[in-house]
C-alpha cells in the first residue's frame, strides 16, 4: 500500500521502518532535511522536505494516490490539521493521528469524524494501561492479553533457584500443575522457538501462554512470591504518569509522583487529588532515601531521560523493591539492556507502532484480519489473535493433520469462554478465537496464511 | 569498510556481465566466427571462475553496514572489474592484441565514451562489434542500477542501495522517483529500453539492417559512439542521420522528465529549468555553428543537418560523426569545446559536467556577487523554485575544482608523447567527458592508437572518472579507504 507518514520523530521513524519492512511504499515528510537524509540512507523509502499539514506539501507527495496517511509530528495540533487537510484532498485516504496531550484526548475521540481521523493513537495512554496491567498481577516482566484477556502471554526470567531451572518443556505442565505452554525463549540474546525436548536454563527469558488464572497458579507453584501492589511511586510527572495515576486509582493503589518541575506538580495536584505529588529531583539520591522507596511495592521510572530511568530502576532493584518498571523512550538497545537489572521495560513508541501496523494489516487483509498483534521476545516473534470465520480453511480438522508454515505455533484455541492449550487432536471451528505465535519473517495477515501451500 | 558485501555485489555484477556476453556469443556462433566464439567462451569461463572464487571468499558476508563510502567504493571497483574482464573477448580473439589497448576499448565502451584505438572496424567479427556497442547500452544506465532492478541485495531494509544509485547515476542531487529502490530502477530501465526500441524501429524504417540498427541505437541510447563503419555515420542516409540526432538529444534529457510525462505532469516536466537551459543551448549552438560553417557546405539542408548532428553528438557526449568537424573554423570548434565541457543533463545517459551544475555554478556566482555588495544578505540559490541545499552547492564547487585538476594533470602526462597541444587537450576533454573523438590527431577520422601505454592508462582513468563523476574513482586512490581504522 502507499503510505504517507508526516513527522520523522521517534514514532515516525519506527513506523516507517516497520511498514517499509512489510513491503509498503512509504513517503516520509519532515521539516528537518538532515533527519530525512538519515532515514533515506537506512530504509527503502522516499522523503519530502516540508510541512505535512500544508496542502502544497501534501499535493507534492501525491496525496491523491495515498491509501494511508499517518500524522506523527510532535504537535497534536499539526497532526489534527494535517488529517483534515489530507482527507479534504483525498476522501478515500485512511488517516491516523497521534494525539498525546491529555487536554485534547477527549475531543480527539468524540470528534474523531469532525477531525477526519480513522484512528487515534495515544502512545502515552497505551503505555499507562500496559503498566497498570503489569501492576495488577505482579510477578511478570511483561504480559500481553488476547481474546478480551481470556488468554495471556507473559514473560518470566528463570533464576538460579527457580524450580523451572533444568526442566524440559514437555514436563512443564507436570511440574507447574497448570495448563501453560512456553512459546518462545530468549537465551543469551538469541530468540528460539523451542520444542518439547528443550531444557530451560538459568538466565533464560521465557514467554508462557495460558489463561490468566493458570498463569497465576504457575507462579505460586514455582514459588514466585506474588504480593499485590498497594503502594506505587512514579518517577517523573509527564503524560504517562498522569494517565497511570488515573488507572492506579481505579485499582486502589496509592500513588506518589516525584517531579522536578514545580509548575507541573501544581497542575498534577489539581488534576490528581488522590495522588501525593512531591516536588523534588529524582536524580538526587537523598530524595529517594528520604521518601524511602523500600516502603513501596512498585517503582515506576517514567522521566523523560532514558538514562535516569535506567539508573533509578537499578537503584530500586538494589533496594529490593518487588516490582520495578522502566520506561524507555528510544528502546533500540533492548539486547544491551537485557543484562541490566531494570525490571520490566515499557516502550511507548513500540506500543504505538504495533497499533498502527495492526491497523494497516487489517486494511490489507480486509476480511479475517488480526484482532490483536503483540511483539514478543524482543521483537523476534509476533503473537497474533484471529477469529475463525467462514473463509478459514481446515476447520474441524485435527491439528496433527495440518501442515503449518515453519516457525508457526498455535498456542491457544478459545471455544466460547474456555481457552485450550491445543494438542494434536485439537481442532478449531467457526466462531473460535485462535492465538498463533510466529517468527517475524513470516507475513501472517489472516489465519489462512499460517498453512503451508 | 564492509569489503565482503562489496565483493559480493561485484560477484553478482560479474555474473550478470557473463550473461550479457551471451547475445554477442550467439551472433558469433550464427556467423561462424571461430576466433570470436572461442574468445567469448573462454572469457565467460574466466568470469565464472572469478565469480565462483568471489562467492566462496564472501560466503559469510554481513548485510547492513553499508554507507556512503561503501557505495562509492563498490561503484568504482565494479566498473574497473567489469572492464578488466569485459575486454577479454577482444584480447583473446586477437582482434586487439595488446591488453591495455583492449582495456582502453572496453572502458571506452562501458563509460559510453566511444574513443577507439582501432583504425578500422569493418573487418572485425560481428560478435565483437556487437559486444562493443552493447557495452555502451549497459554502461549508459549503469549495471549496478540494473542489479538493483532485478534482485534484493540487502534483504528487507534496502535504504543503503541509495548510496549505489547516487554513486552510479550522474548528477549533483540524485534521488528516487518512487519509494521503492527496485521500482525506481525498473522505471529507469523501462524508459531506457522503450526509447532504445523506438530508436531501433525508426532506424529500421530508414533501411538499416537489423544488426546495424541495433548497434547504432545502442550506441545512441548509451550516448556512446562506437560506430560499425569506418566513417561512423557519414555514409548513412540523411534520414538516418536526422533520426540519430533527435535520439541523441532525447537520451541526454533527465529521465525523470520522461517519468513526469508518463504520469501526465506535463507542466511540471516542461517547467524544468535544466531542460529549458538545455533546449536554449541546443538552439543557440546550432544557429551559431550553422552560420559559421555555411561556406563549407553546398545546401542549407546539409549545413543544418551537419551542425545539428555535431551539436547533438557533442552535447549528448555520444561521439558519432557525419562530417569531419576538425576542418571547421575555430569559432565553431570553440563552441564545440565548450559544449564538450558542459555535456548533457543530470540523470541522463550522457556525460560531461552536466547542465544543472552549470546552472548552479552560474546562480551561486551571481548570488555571491550580489552578496559582496550586501555583505549581510541571506539568499538561497534557487533551482526549479526550490532553495538548493548549501551542501549541494559546496559539492558542485568542489566538483569543478576536481574537474579542472584532473584535466590539467592528464594534459601534462599526455604532453610527454609529443603531440601538439590541441590534440592532447581535446583528447583529455573527449575521454574525460565521455565524448569520443577530439580534434586534430584524435579527430573524428583518426584514433587514439598512437598514444603511449601510460597515456592510455591515464585516459582509462579519465573515462571512468568522467562517467562516475570523479568521486568513486578518486576514493579508490585515497589512503583512508583501504586503512582499517578511520
Amino acid at each position: 500500500m502507499r503510505i504517507l507518514v508526516a513527522g520523522a520523530g521517534k514514532v515516525g521513524r519506527a513506523i516507517t521502518r516497520e511498514l517499509a519492512e512489510e513491503g509498503h511504499d512509504i513517503t516520509l515528510i519532515d521539516m528537518n532535511k538532515k533527519v530525512l537524509d538519515d532515514v533515506m540512507s537506512k530504509y527503502d523509502v522516499i522523503t519530502l522536505n516540508g510541512n505535512g499539514a500544508s496542502m502544497i506539501t501534501l499535493r507534492e507527495a501525491g496525496i491523491e494516490n495515498i491509501d494511508v496517511f499517518i500524522a506523527a509530528t510532535n504537535a497534536d495540533e499539526v497532526n489534527l490539521l494535517s488529517c483534515i487537510t489530507a482527507k479534504a484532498l483525498n476522501p478515500n485516504v485512511h488517516t491516523i493521528a497521534r494525539i498525546r496531550d491529555p487536554e485534547y484526548v477527549e475531543q480527539a475521540y468524540t470528534m474523531q469524524n469532525v477531525f477526519s481521523m480513522s484512528l487515534v493513537v495515544n502512545p502515552e495512554r497505551q503505555a499507562a494501561s500496559e503498566i497498570a496491567r503489569l501492576l495488577k498481577y505482579p510477578g511478570f516482566l511483561k504480559r500481553e492479553a488476547f481474546a478480551k484477556a481470556k488468554v495471556e502471554i507473559v514473560e518470566l526470567k528463570i533464576g538460579r533457584h527457580s524450580q523451572l531451572n533444568q526442566v524440559p518443556l514437555n514436563r512443564l505442565s507436570q511440574k507447574t500443575r497448570c495448563q501453560v505452554l512456553v512459546c518462545a525463549v530468549i537465551r543469551d540474546g538469541v530468540s528460539i522457538m523451542p520444542d518439547g525436548s528443550f531444557v530451560l536454563q538459568e538466565g533464560d527469558r521465557i514467554f508462557v501462554t495460558g489463561a490468566p488464572d493458570q498463569l497465576h497458579d504457575m507462579l505460586t507453584h514455582i514459588g514466585v512470591i506474588n504480593m499485590p501492589v498497594s503502594h506505587a511511586v512514579i518517577m517523573g510527572g509527564g503524560r504517562i504518569s498522569y494517565y497511570l495515576a488515573q488507572e492506579l486509582q481505579k485499582l486502589h493503589i496509592t500513588t506518589t509522583i516525584i517531579e522536578i518541575d514545580e509548575e507541573k506538580c501544581k497542575r498534577l495536584s489539581a488534576t490528581l487529588p488522590y495522588a501525593t505529588i512531591i516536588n523534588a529531583d529524582v536524580s538526587d539520591r537523598s530524595v529517594l532515601e528520604s521518601e524511602d522507596i523500600r516502603d513501596y511495592d512498585a517503582v515506576i521510572s517514567l522521566t523523560g531521560l532514558d538514562e535516569l530511568n535506567i539508573v533509578t530502576s537499578m537503584y530500586a532493584q538494589a533496594q529490593n523493591v518487588p516490582q520495578v518498571i522502566t520506561k524507555l523512550g528510544r528502546g533500540d538497545e533492548s539486547s544491551l539492556l537485557e543484562s541490566m537489572p531494570i525490571g520490566s521495560v515499557v516502550c511507548p513508541k513500540d506500543l504505538c507502532t504495533m497499533h498502527i501496523v495492526r491497523y494497516v494489516r487489517a486494511m490489507q487483509a480486509k476480511k479475517g484480519a488480526a484482532k490483536t498483534i503483540h511483539r514478543i521476545a524482543d521483537g523476534y516473534a509476533e503473537a497474533i489473535e484471529f477469529e475463525v470465520t467462514d473463509e478459514t480453511r481446515h476447520t474441524n480438522e485435527e491439528l496433527r493433520t495440518l501442515k503449518t508454515k515453519k516457525n508457526v505455533l498455535i498456542v491457544s484455541i478459545i471455544h466460547g469462554s474456555q481457552p485450550e492449550i491445543p494438542n494434536g487432536s485439537s481442532s478449531f471451528r467457526k466462531g473460535d478465537t485462535v492465538v498463533v505465535v510466529t517468527s517475524k519473517d513470516n507475513m501472517i495477515l489472516q489465519l489462512n496464511d499460517i498453512f503451508e501451500e | 569498510m564492509n569489503f565482503k558485501l562489496i565483493w559480493r555485489i561485484i560477484a553478482y555484477i560479474l555474473l550478470i556481465e557473463a550473461g550479457l556476453m551471451l547475445p554477442s556469443l550467439g551472433i558469433s556462433v550464427a556467423r561462424s566466427e571461430t576466433a570470436a566464439v572461442n574468445a567469448f567462451l573462454y572469457s565467460i569461463g574466466i568470469i565464472l571462475l572469478v565469480v565462483a572464487v568471489l562467492l566462496l571468499v564472501t560466503r559469510n558476508y554481513k548485510k547492513g553496514r553499508f554507507y556512503s563510502r561503501e557505495g562509492l567504493t563498490t561503484t568504482g571497483l565494479t566498473w574497473i572489474m567489469m572492464s578488466a574482464l569485459g575486454c577479454l573477448p577482444f584480447y583473446l580473439s586477437k582482434a586487439i592484441p595488446n591488453y591495455v589497448d583492449a582495456m582502453f576499448e572496453m572502458v571506452s565502451g562501458f563509460t559510453t565514451t566511444g574513443s577507439s584505438i582501432l583504425p578500422e572496424v569493418e573487418s572485425m567479427a560481428h560478435g565483437l562489434l556487437f559486444w562493443r556497442s552493447f557495452s555502451h547500452w549497459i554502461g549508459g544506465m549503469g549495471v549496478l542500477v540494473f542489479l538493483l532492478a532485478i534482485v534484493s541485495v540487502g534483504g528487507k531494509n534496502e535504504g543503503f542501495t541509495l548510496h549505489i544509485l547516487k554513486a552510479e547515476s550522474p548528477g549533483p542531487a540524485v534521488g528516487k522517483m518512487v519509494p521503492r529502490m527496485k521500482d525506481t530502477a525498473k522505471i529507469l530501465y523501462m524508459i531506457y529500453l522503450g526509447l532504445t526500441v523506438l530508436n531501433t524501429v525508426f532506424l529500421l524504417l530508414g533501411g538499416m539492417s537489423l544488426f546495424e540498427a541495433l548497434c547504432t541505437a545502442m550506441g545512441t541510447a548509451g550516448t556512446g559512439g562506437f560506430g560499425i563503419r569506418n566513417d561512423s555515420l557519414a555514409s548513412f542516409s540523411p534520414y538516418l542521420q536526422n533520426v540519430t540526432t533527435v535520439f541523441m538529444f532525447l537520451f541526454s534529457v533527465n529521465f525523470s522528465i520522461y517519468y513526469l510525462i508518463l504520469l501526465r505532469h506535463f507542466n511540471e516536466a516542461f517547467a524544468d529549468e535544466e531542460l529549458r537551459l538545455f533546449l536554449i543551448m541546443i538552439a543557440a549552438s546550432i544557429g551559431l555553428i550553422a552560420w559559421n560553417v555555411r561556406p563549407l557546405y553546398t545546401t542549407m539542408e546539409e549545413t543544418v543537418r551537419h551542425s545539428a548532428f555535431t551539436v547533438g553528438t557533442v552535447m549528448s557526449t555520444t561521439g558519432y560523426a557525419t562530417t569531419d568537424f576538425d576542418l571547421w573554423p575555430s569559432f565553431s570548434k570553440a563552441i564545440l569545446l565548450f559544449l564538450m565541457m558542459v555535456g548533457a543533463c543530470a540523470g541522463s545517459t550522457g556525460g560531461g559536467m552536466k547542465q544543472v551544475r552549470l546552472l548552479l555554478l552560474w546562480r551561486s556566482l551571481k548570488r555571491n556577487l550580489h552578496k559582496s555588495l550586501h555583505p549581510t544578505e541571506v539568499r538561497s540559490v534557487m533551482v526549479n523554485g526550490r532553495a538548493m541545499d548549501e551542501d549541494i552547492i559546496t559539492n558542485t564547487n568542489a566538483y569543478l575544482i576536481a574537474y579542472v585538476i584532473i584535466i590539467v594533470g592528464s594534459v601534462l602526462v599526455l604532453s610527454l608523447d609529443g603531440f601538439d597541444f590541441e590534440t592532447n587537450f581535446s583528447a583529455v576533454m573527449a575521454t574525460f567527458n565521455n565524448i569520443g573523438p577530439g580534434f586534430h590527431a584524435v579527430g573524428p577520422t583518426c584514433n587514439f592508437a598512437a598514444y603511449s601505454t601510460l597515456s592510455k592508462l591515464v585516459m582509462i582513468a579519465d573515462m571512468l572518472a568522467g562517467r562516475l563523476e570523479i568521486y568513486p574513482i578518486l576514493i579508490l586512490i585515497s589512503k583512508s579507504t583501504w586503512k582499517k581504522a578511520r
